[in-house]
């Protein structure tokens, strides 16, 4: 197979943005992405998107994005898999081309959670589990994940702060990347005395909602201009798998399978072990997803991927770099785009632009991007190709 | 409102209606056309005891459009004694702290407004500790 190359990366600033409507947000990462690609012309675009239908009334994001980025008659879809919606676009732009029907595709992933507030928030986040079963007792995104945190406290003796490593790793990262909605470092008293949103899980647990859009542009390596100016980066695997939607129909709730499945797809694909990634961005939507795709990664064994953040190894210097550049955490949790900002502190990172965050040297890049508790999970090897 | 959506889950929501797989005899809540053991065809109706246990919980203090005016509630993940598990508020607590492994039983109970005054008051299942357990 040709090898496809993310040829472009564009992202805005992750935050409340009031001022900006969805389709002028998704258009300024769009034009990044295309300048940054250096004249590429996309036959199709792929949007990655959770909740524009209940947050801004709007749906059919495909003809109205085309049509504000002046690209009106490529084709255009929206992929919509909950939080995972941006990695679901990025691997429908990367069959777009595998299959040799589309040339360049452009990916974009973007959420306005700013235009609604308070309680229709929440109801509009609750769409995404398991409506029927779920949504119908009250139940909360948040809540679901404490469910999951409060259950892997008791079975594994975690200490109160076990998770704390977490926050502080994102929330030191975010001061090195200026598309983040967070950018100042916290303190363990910080998170300490922080309150609790769902017992046992405190607000700096959570990710906040950030309005956001990020795009990529791929292609296939042979398609790159010749002045092109940027290290190539390649995607070298990639997985998508499921699991049940309602997080009480599971056999074993501790466990990632979806995301755990994804990931070996990718790494096989790739043709590497977990030992050769050089950085990890996992969807640290709450501290516990964070702790659980490390050990469905094969980054830690079962009930011990609280001890990574704990003892420091998910640092910028540490075994197993993750969260680079804020994570979901300090970034911000932008919905259907965060697959995509994902992807695009990855490429920084492998091209080696990642500034004062930059890991030393990195060749390859894992990205899972999650839908709910892992119901859906597809997972990205990047690699930096010579 | 979602008249017919509410009436249709009736079953469920007021008698814990569920299935019993004919091949395998997993039991099954939610009830859904494949066994989720054994992958065959599960029609056959069962009804579920209403006891179990405490999984896992929660409270929730920021809650969606619905549920907001009884918030701060409890919710948890109730491993029922016939198996499966279900997602429920808790009720009737008092002063009682909960735990995991804290046995309870279904009771009927007033769930949400359906949006406006004039919507449906939907009534379904939530659990209580068990009395004198």
């Amino acid at each position: 197979m040709k090898e496809i190359v993310i040829s472009g990366i564009g992202q805005t600033a992750a935050g409340e943005q009031w001022e900006i409507s969805l389709r002028d947000l998704a258009y300024q990462a769009i034009k990044q992405a295309l300048d940054d690609s250096g004249g590429l012309k996309p036959q199709a675009l792929f949007v990655g998107n959770m909740l524009s239908l209940n947050l801004s009334n709007q749906a059919h994001l495909g003809g109205l994005l085309a049509d504000y980025a002046g690209l009106t008659g490529i084709e255009a879809v929206t992929l919509e898999a909950a939080g995972a919606s941006g990695g679901a676009a990025l691997r429908q732009g990367y069959l777009a081309i595998a299959s040799g029907l589309v040339d360049t595709a452009l990916v974009v992933g973007v959420e306005k959670f700013t235009d609604k507030i308070g309680t229709d928030v929440e109801a509009a986040l609750a769409s995404g589990m398991d409506s029927d079963y779920e949504a119908m007792q009250g139940l909360t995104p948040v809540a679901q994940a404490a469910f999951l945190m409060q259950r892997y406290i008791y079975e594994y003796k975690v200490p109160a702060d076990g998770f704390a490593g977490f926050a502080l790793t994102a929330h030191a990262n975010g001061a090195g990347n200026k598309f983040a909605m967070y950018q100042k470092a916290i303190k363990p008293e910080t998170y300490a005395r922080a309150e609790k949103v769902c017992d046992p899980l405190n607000l700096f647990d959570a990710a906040p909602l950030a309005d956001g859009a990020a795009a990529l542009i791929l292609t296939r390596r042979d398609l790159i201009p010749q002045k092109y100016s940027h290290p190539l980066i390649s995607i070298a695997g990639m997985g998508s798998s499921t699991d049940t939607l309602a997080l009480h129909d599971r056999q074993d709730l501790l466990s990632f399978q979806a995301a755990k499945i994804a990931t070996t797809q990718a790494l096989k694909r790739a043709g590497i072990s977990p030992e050769q990634i050089d950085l990890f961005e996992y969807h640290d939507a709450f501290s516990i997803y964070a702790a659980l795709s490390l050990e469905a990664a094969g980054f830690a064994k079962r009930g011990l991927g609280w001890q990574l953040a704990a003892d420091g190894s998910i640092g910028l210097k540490g075994k197993i770099p993750c969260a680079t550049m804020g994570g979901l955490k300090a970034r911000g949790f932008t919905g259907g785009a965060s697959g995509i900002y994902q992807a695009i502190e990855a490429a920084l990172q492998l091209r080696g632009s990642a500034g004062r965050n930059q890991v030393e040297n990195p060749q390859h890049a894992l990205i899972q991007s999650l839908g709910g508790p892992a119901s859906t999970a597809v997972s990205f090897v990047l690699k930096k190709t010579s | 409102m979602e008249i017919a959506r509410h009436w249709r889950l009736k079953q469920q929501r007021y008698g814990l209606v569920g299935e019993v797989c004919p091949h395998c005899d997993y039991k099954i809540f939610p009830p859904r056309d494949i066994c989720p053991n054994c992958g065959n065809e599960a029609r056959t109706q069962y009804t579920f005891s209403g006891k179990g246990e405490i999984f896992s919980y929660t409270t929730i203090y920021e809650a969606p459009t619905g549920y907001d005016s009884n918030a701060p509630y409890t919710v948890a993940i109730v491993k029922l004694t016939e198996g499966p598990m279900i997602t429920a508020q808790l009720t009737d607590l008092g002063e009682q702290p909960v735990e995991i492994g804290m046995p309870v039983e279904m009771v009927t109970r007033k769930i949400r407004n359906d949006g406006d005054e004039r919507g449906v008051i939907v009534y379904g299942y939530k659990f209580r500790p068990v009395m004198g357990a």
